[in-house]
C-alpha cells in the first residue's frame, strides 16, 4: 500500500527522528498489581501493556490437564479503547492467534515439568496500542513470570524488524507498520539465542530477511537488558551493592 | 473460587461488634483514592482510579452514528465493563456475566439518568448523525468496591474527554459537554453492621450491598441494592447520610484531579 | 566477622560450573554450567549452589505442617485448599474421628480450617494430607493471615528466634503453616501487631538485622513507623 509520506529520508532518519537501528523508548515496572501472583507494566513507544500471571494453579477444565506438566494459557487482549476505532470487547481471531503463538513461546522457556496438571495463566492486556503489541506483550510476560517466581530456563524477550521505503529498520512504529513493506516480529531466548516466536508478512529478499533478522535479534538483546535491570532493581535492596 | 475460611469471617464479624474494621478504618471511612487522567493516548478520554488496591481504567471512545429513533436529536451513550481475568484469580475469561453487566448498567445509569452527559449537545445532523460515546470500564486489580472505582473512573475520563471532531472533519476538537456528575458511594452489610467502601475481605462476607449516587445538593440521583440479604429503613438512612458526606469529599478530589 | 552479602539472582543467570560446585535447589544445569531457574537469593556457602525463591506458590514436601481450608466434603474424605498448585485430598481414614462413608460433612465442611501435615505426593504431584497426629486438629477462633510462602524461614527465624519474639510481645497463640498461612489468636491489638510484623517481614525479607528491627517495632507497641 503506497503512501505519499516518506517513511525514511535520504539521511536514514525516520518519521519520529529515529535511525534504522534505534528502538522506541521503553519503560518497564515489575510487581504492580496486588492480586496477581506476578505482574508487569510496560511502555514501549506509545504502547501500554499490563500483564498479570496467575499460577501454577489447578488447570480447569479437568480434561485440559496434562498429567506430566503444566499448560500455559497466554491470553492476549486489547482494551476497547486502546485503538483508533473502538474495538468490540472480547477476543477476535487476531487476538486468539497472538495468544497461541505467545503461549507456545512461553512453553519453551518455562520449566513445565515441575507442575503436572497445573496451568500457568498469563493475561496480557493492551491498554494503548501503537504497533508491536505482541512483542511488547511477550516481553512484559517474561518479566511478570519472573516476578511470579515461575521457574524458567530463560526470560523470553521479543522485538520486531521490518522494511520501510526499501530500508530494513528495527522496531516499526505506527505509520511504518501501516505503510511499510514487511514486518518481522521475533521472540528470543536471550541466553541461547534460540528463536521461540517468529512471524513475518510482507515482502523481503533473503538478504533483506537476514539483515532484518539480525537487527531484530540485536533489538531483543537490548530489551533483555532492560528486563533484567527492572527485576533486579525491584528486589535488590538499595542499601546493598551487588 | 477461592474459599474464605470461616475463621476469617468470624474474626471480621467479631471486630465489627467492637466497632472495628479489619484494616483499622472507621465504618464511614474510605480507603485512599487516587485519580489520574489522560492515561491512554488512543482514547478520547481516559482515567485510572485506585481505591485502596482496587484499580480501574476507564476509556472513552467516540464515533459518529445514527441516533435512536425516539430521540433523533440526542447523542448516544453506551457503557461496557470487563472483569478481565487479569484482575483476580476468580475472574474467568469469556463474555460478561451478570456482575459485569450489572456494574456497567449501574455506572451507565449514574451518568445517563442524571443528565450529567449533555447528550442534546451531541447532535450533528438531527435524525441522521449524532455522536456516540463509548464508555469502557477495564477492571485491572480487584480488592473490593468495583462500583465506586468504576463509576469514578468513568466520570474522570468523561470530564477530560475531547470530542474528536477533527478526525471526522466536523470542525475543531472540543471538550465533551458534561454537567456536574453525581458521585456514587457503596456500602455493604454483614453481621448487622453497615460499612462504606468494602475491601475484598469485607465484600466476600457481605450479605447485602447498597450503592447511592448523590449530587452537589446532596440529592439522590441513583440507587442500587445488590446481593441476597436485606436492609432496614434505618440502615438505608444511615447509608444515604454516609454517601452524601463522602460523596462531597470525593467530588472535591475529582475536581482537583481534573484541574477544575 | 565476615558479612554475608545477600545477592538476588534471576532466571537464566549464570552461577557457576559443575566442576567446582554442585547444582542445588532452584538451579538447572546446561553444558556443565549452573544457572538459576528462578528469581531468588543466591546461597553458595558450601559445596552446593542453591537459589532460595523470593516469591512463588507453596512447594509441598512430605511432613510439612500446613494450614488448609476445606473446599468440599466428598463421600470418602475432603478436598482441601492448601495454597499449592492444586488442592489436597484428606481421606476419611486420615482423621482422628470415625467417619462413615457419606457422613463427612458432619466433621469438616466448606470453610473450616485445619492444621494438617503433608502425607504423600505422587508422581503427578497429587497431594494427600493427614490430621492423624496429636499436634494436628481443626482450628477454632482467632484469625488467619496469609503470607508469601517463600518467607516462611524468615518468620520462624534462626532457631525460631523470630517467631518467639513475635509470640512474646503480642501474647498471641500463633501457628505458622509452611504454605503461607498463619493462625493467630489473642486480643485485637495483639492480632493487629502480628499482621503488621508479617507485613514488615514480607517487605524487608532480603535485608539484614531484620530480627532486631522487628523486636524494636514490637516494643514500640501498635503504633508502627512504616
Amino acid at each position: 500500500m503506497k503512501s505519499d509520506i516518506d517513511l525514511i529520508d535520504s539521511n536514514g532518519k525516520r518519521l519520529d527522528g529515529r535511525g534504522a537501528e534505534d528502538l522506541r523508548p521503553i519503560k518497564i515496572e515489575a510487581g504492580v498489581l496486588h492480586r496477581a501472583d506476578g505482574s508487569c507494566y510496560l511502555e514501549w513507544g506509545n504502547n501500554k501493556i499490563l500483564v498479570a500471571v496467575y499460577g501454577p494453579r489447578e488447570a480447569i477444565p479437568r480434561h485440559s490437564q496434562n498429567p506430566l506438566r503444566a499448560i500455559v494459557n497466554a491470553r492476549y487482549n486489547m482494551a476497547a479503547f486502546s485503538v483508533d476505532d473502538r474495538k468490540r470487547p472480547g477476543p477476535d481471531r487476531r487476538s486468539r492467534e497472538i495468544s497461541k503463538v505467545i503461549s507456545e513461546a512461553l512453553e519453551k522457556v518455562i520449566i513445565l515439568e515441575q507442575f503436572p496438571r497445573a496451568a500457568i495463566d498469563v493475561n496480557i492486556e493492551v491498554l494503548d496500542a501503537e504497533a508491536g503489541t505482541r512483542c511488547a506483550g511477550l516481553t512484559a510476560a517474561g518479566v511478570a513470570l519472573a516476578d511470579a517466581g515461575i521457574p524458567m530456563i530463560d526470560i523470553p524477550v521479543s522485538c520486531a524488524a521490518g522494511k520501510i521505503g526499501g530500508h530494513v529498520v528495527v522496531d516499526l512504529g505506527k505509520e511504518e507498520d501501516n505503510f511499510g513493506d514487511a514486518d518481522l516480529p521475533i521472540g528470543v531466548s536471550p541466553r541461547t539465542g534460540e528463536i521461540i516466536l517468529l512471524q513475518m508478512d510482507g515482502h523481503l529478499t533473503v538478504d533483506e530477511f537476514n539483515t532484518a533478522f539480525d537487527m531484530a535479534v540485536k533489538g531483543c538483546h537490548k530489551v533483555s537488558e532492560i528486563q533484567k535491570k527492572t527485576i533486579l532493581d525491584k528486589y535488590q535492596p538499595s542499601s546493598e551493592g551487588k | 473460587m477461592t474459599v474464605v475460611p470461616m475463621i476469617k469471617r468470624d474474626y471480621i464479624n467479631k471486630l465489627a461488634e467492637q466497632g472495628k474494621r479489619i484494616d483499622g478504618r472507621g465504618f464511614d471511612e474510605y480507603r485512599k483514592i487516587q485519580i489520574e487522567t489522560g492515561i491512554v493516548q488512543k482514547a478520547e478520554g481516559s482515567a485510572r482510579v485506585k481505591i485502596g488496591n482496587t484499580l480501574v481504567l476507564a476509556g472513552i471512545k467516540m464515533d459518529v452514528g445514527e441516533p435512536y429513533s425516539d430521540s433523533p436529536e440526542s447523542g448516544v451513550m453506551t457503557t461496557a465493563a470487563e472483569l478481565i481475568p487479569l484482575a483476580s484469580p476468580d475472574f474467568e475469561a469469556g463474555p460478561p456475566r451478570e456482575d459485569a453487566i450489572e456494574l456497567a448498567r449501574v455506572v451507565d445509569r449514574g451518568v445517563r439518568e442524571s443528565g450529567a452527559l449533555e447528550v442534546d449537545k451531541l447532535c450533528i445532523e438531527p435524525g441522521e448523525k449524532v455522536w456516540i460515546v463509548f464508555i469502557d470500564l477495564h477492571i485491572l486489580d480487584y480488592d473490593g468496591n468495583l462500583f465506586d472505582a468504576a463509576s469514578l473512573a468513568a466520570l474522570a475520563a468523561l470530564s477530560t474527554a475531547k470530542v474528536p471532531a477533527e478526525r471526522f472533519e466536523l470542525g475543531e476538537d472540543y471538550p465533551l459537554p458534561l454537567k456536574e456528575p453525581p458521585i456514587s458511594c457503596t456500602s455493604v452489610k454483614f453481621n448487622n453492621v453497615v460499612i462504606i467502601d468494602p475491601c475484598l475481605d469485607e465484600e466476600e462476607i457481605a450479605d447485602a450491598r447498597l450503592t447511592v449516587a448523590t449530587d452537589t445538593n446532596g440529592d439522590i440521583r441513583a440507587m442500587q441494592k445488590g446481593l441476597n440479604g436485606s436492609f432496614t429503613k434505618d440502615e438505608i438512612q444511615k447509608v444515604i447520610k454516609a454517601s452524601v458526606d463522602n460523596g462531597r469529599e470525593i467530588r472535591t478530589q475529582l475536581y482537583k484531579s481534573i484541574g477544575k | 566477622m565476615q558479612e554475608k552479602k545477600r545477592k538476588i539472582v534471576i532466571p537464566s543467570q549464570l552461577l557457576g560450573d559443575i566442576k567446582s560446585k554442585n547444582a542445588g535447589k532452584g538451579t538447572f544445569v546446561e553444558n556443565g554450567k549452573i544457572y538459576s531457574e528462578i528469581l531468588g537469593v543466591l546461597n553458595e556457602g558450601g559445596r552446593y549452589i542453591d537459589v532460595i525463591p523470593l516469591k512463588g506458590r507453596y512447594d509441598p514436601s512430605i511432613g510439612d505442617l500446613i494450614i488448609g481450608v476445606v473446599e468440599e466434603a466428598l463421600g470418602s474424605g475432603w478436598l482441601v485448599d492448601i495454597n499449592a498448585s492444586s488442592p489436597a485430598l484428606l481421606h476419611q481414614n486420615e482423621v482422628p474421628w470415625r467417619v462413615d462413608f457419606g457422613d463427612t460433612e458432619r466433621y469438616l465442611n466448606h470453610g473450616d480450617s485445619i492444621m494438617a501435615k503433608i502425607l504423600s505426593i505422587d508422581e503427578s504431584k497429587k497431594l494427600q494430607i493427614t490430621l492423624n497426629d496429636r499436634n494436628l486438629y481443626k482450628l477454632k477462633g482467632g484469625h488467619i493471615i496469609n503470607f508469601e510462602p517463600s518467607i516462611y524461614r524468615r518468620i520462624m527465624g534462626k532457631k525460631y528466634s523470630m517467631i518467639e519474639i513475635i509470640q512474646k510481645y503480642t501474647r498471641c497463640r500463633i501457628k505458622v503453616g509452611k504454605n503461607g498461612r498463619i493462625w493467630v489468636d489473642g486480643d485485637a491489638d495483639g492480632i493487629e501487631k502480628v499482621e503488621k510484623v508479617i507485613s514488615k517481614i514480607e517487605c524487608e525479607t532480603v535485608s539484614f538485622g531484620l530480627t532486631n528491627r522487628v523486636e524494636e517495632l514490637l516494643k514500640k507497641g501498635a503504633k508502627d513507623v512504616r
